[in-house]
């Protein structure tokens, strides 16, 4: 597994060079529960850091996906059109949902460590 | 709790959202068999002189008529011609036992008392509700209590099961055949268990209740009918029975009677959207130039259909199956059209003419 960091409002974000590649984590999944629309931005557009990125919806309700660093979109999850339940599957692997070039790579470092996010989660 | 199951609280009650996840539940339901825990609906006995008579008084169904043993769905209305409530109507043999929804039992208590006053009402609040609903709701129980399967549908009857005296009556809200079974709450674990050691059954929560009900059509008190609502324009009229030939001696029954005569100015619909989207309670609804006619009521995603689905009410005008209309989804439009309800067609039991 790379060297994850996550967000209070459970996405998480692995950085390969100045590309980040951005989904919603294990526990944000199993809270949500069976995921069957993921609305996803338009490649190439650029998001500030905390601006809504994309939007899950689950059964139950709706639920906005901040982008958690700065940057522009540079690609979207292909397979989450036709299989969104790739999410509940595989939140941290195959369920990613965008990469966004990074404005400032070091902004990756000030997210929250494993240990910050399961103790947020409850789960330390 | 024991089971996984999700709690929310909801109404005074904590209640199990789902056990499994909402999508499994909904497909176990469709093709076998679920137990849904709905003990937070209100059952509610009924007795007095001509009890049935009265409470037509405030229902308006035909609840005279009602032969022993047979259940009715119904509404009560306000003096607005809106709804107070839908409830389950049944004719018992020494009273009238109706079963209403559980954000509505101090509302539609007050309402009976106050127009009813010669009627008792007795809220049996100890008492359990378990609802088992799909294709082999049956099955299940033929072993345990075959006297039940004898029930046609919205017919009630009372047995035992494993030595636990309960109410059966062959009614749901899955537009599957199924059994919604009373009992007494500490008896109800029992009773479960009983029914969840049975292959066929598996346990679903309000989740999956809720996917079904939008599914089979069926509105949702609070959503889809409520006090501003006329039983009319919410595609309910079918409950009047016979009453709609004569004059509707109930509350707002002139603005009932108005909206029979000359037809209502909104009605509810079924709406598909396009895309995946889902569209959810509310919603505007635009025609196709963009104007507003009306309000998405309720919405999920369909996991019969694989497509989101939603109901509420447009101008009658934009109301044919069939017609070009827009919702709005996060400050987009969205082409939506008109279809009939229900989206998934009722399987109910069909019994053999006698």
């Amino acid at each position: 597994m790379p060297n994850l960091r996550y967000t209070k409002d459970h996405e998480w974000v692995s950085v390969h060079g100045d590309l980040a590649t951005i989904g919603i984590t294990e526990y944000a999944q199993d809270q949500l529960g069976d995921i069957v629309f993921v609305e996803l931005p338009e490649v190439g557009r650029t998001v500030a850091a905390g601006e809504e990125v994309a939007v899950v919806e689950s059964v139950k309700a709706a639920s906005e996906v901040y982008a958690p660093v700065a940057g522009q979109v540079a690609e979207t999850n292909p397979v989450l059109s036709d299989a969104p339940e790739t999410v509940n599957a595989d939140a941290t692997g195959d369920g990613w949902f965008l990469r966004i070039r990074m404005a400032d790579p070091g902004e990756f470092d000030r997210l929250l460590d494993e240990a910050a996010y399961a103790a947020l989660t409850g789960e330390a | 709790m024991a089971l996984g199951g999700k709690l929310v609280p909801f109404a005074g009650w904590e209640l199990p959202v789902q056990y499994e996840g909402i999508l499994a539940e909904h497909r176990w339901t469709r093709e076998s068999a679920s137990l849904f825990d709905v003990s937070h609906m209100g059952q509610v006995e009924v007795s007095g002189n001509d009890a049935a008579g009265q409470l037509e008084t405030v229902v308006p169904a035909s609840l005279q008529s009602l032969p022993e043993g047979r259940t009715r769905y119904a509404v009560i209305t306000n003096d607005d011609g809106g709804i107070v409530d839908d409830l389950l109507v049944t004719r018992r043999a020494d009273d009238i036992f109706l079963v209403i929804n559980a954000a509505r039992i101090d509302a539609d208590l007050t309402w009976f008392r106050s127009r009813l006053p010669a009627l008792m009402f007795n809220y049996r609040q100890e008492r359990a509700l378990l609802a088992l609903q799909g294709p082999k709701a049956a099955d299940a129980l033929s072993d345990l209590i075959p006297a039940a399967l004898e029930l046609a549908p919205f017919a009630y009857g009372e047995f035992e099961l494993l030595g636990v005296p309960c109410t059966f009556s062959r009614s749901g809200y899955t537009g599957e055949d199924g059994f919604e079974i009373g009992c007494d709450g500490p008896a109800a674990v029992s009773v479960a268990e009983a029914l969840l050691a049975r292959s066929e059954v598996r346990p679903a929560g309000l989740g999956a209740r809720d996917s079904l009900r939008l599914e089979a059509g069926l509105c949702l008190y609070g959503s889809d009918i409520d006090a501003d609502t006329s039983p009319v324009e919410a595609g309910l009229a079918w409950t009047f029975g016979a009453r709609r030939q004569g004059a509707l001696a109930v509350p707002g029954g002139a603005r009932i009677e108005r909206e029979l005569a000359n037809g209502p100015t909104r009605r509810r619909v079924g709406l598909l959207p396009e895309g995946r989207g889902v569209v959810r309670g509310g919603a505007v609804v635009l025609d196709a130039s963009g104007h507003e006619i009306g309000e998405v009521t309720s919405g999920t995603f369909s996991p019969s259909l694989g497509v989101p689905i939603g109901m509420g009410y447009v101008a009658t005008e934009h109301s044919e199956p069939g017609a070009a209309l827009q919702v709005e989804l996060r400050g987009r439009k969205v082409p939506a059209r008109v279809t009939p309800l229900p989206f998934v067609p009722p399987r109910r039991h069909q019994t053999r003419p006698t």
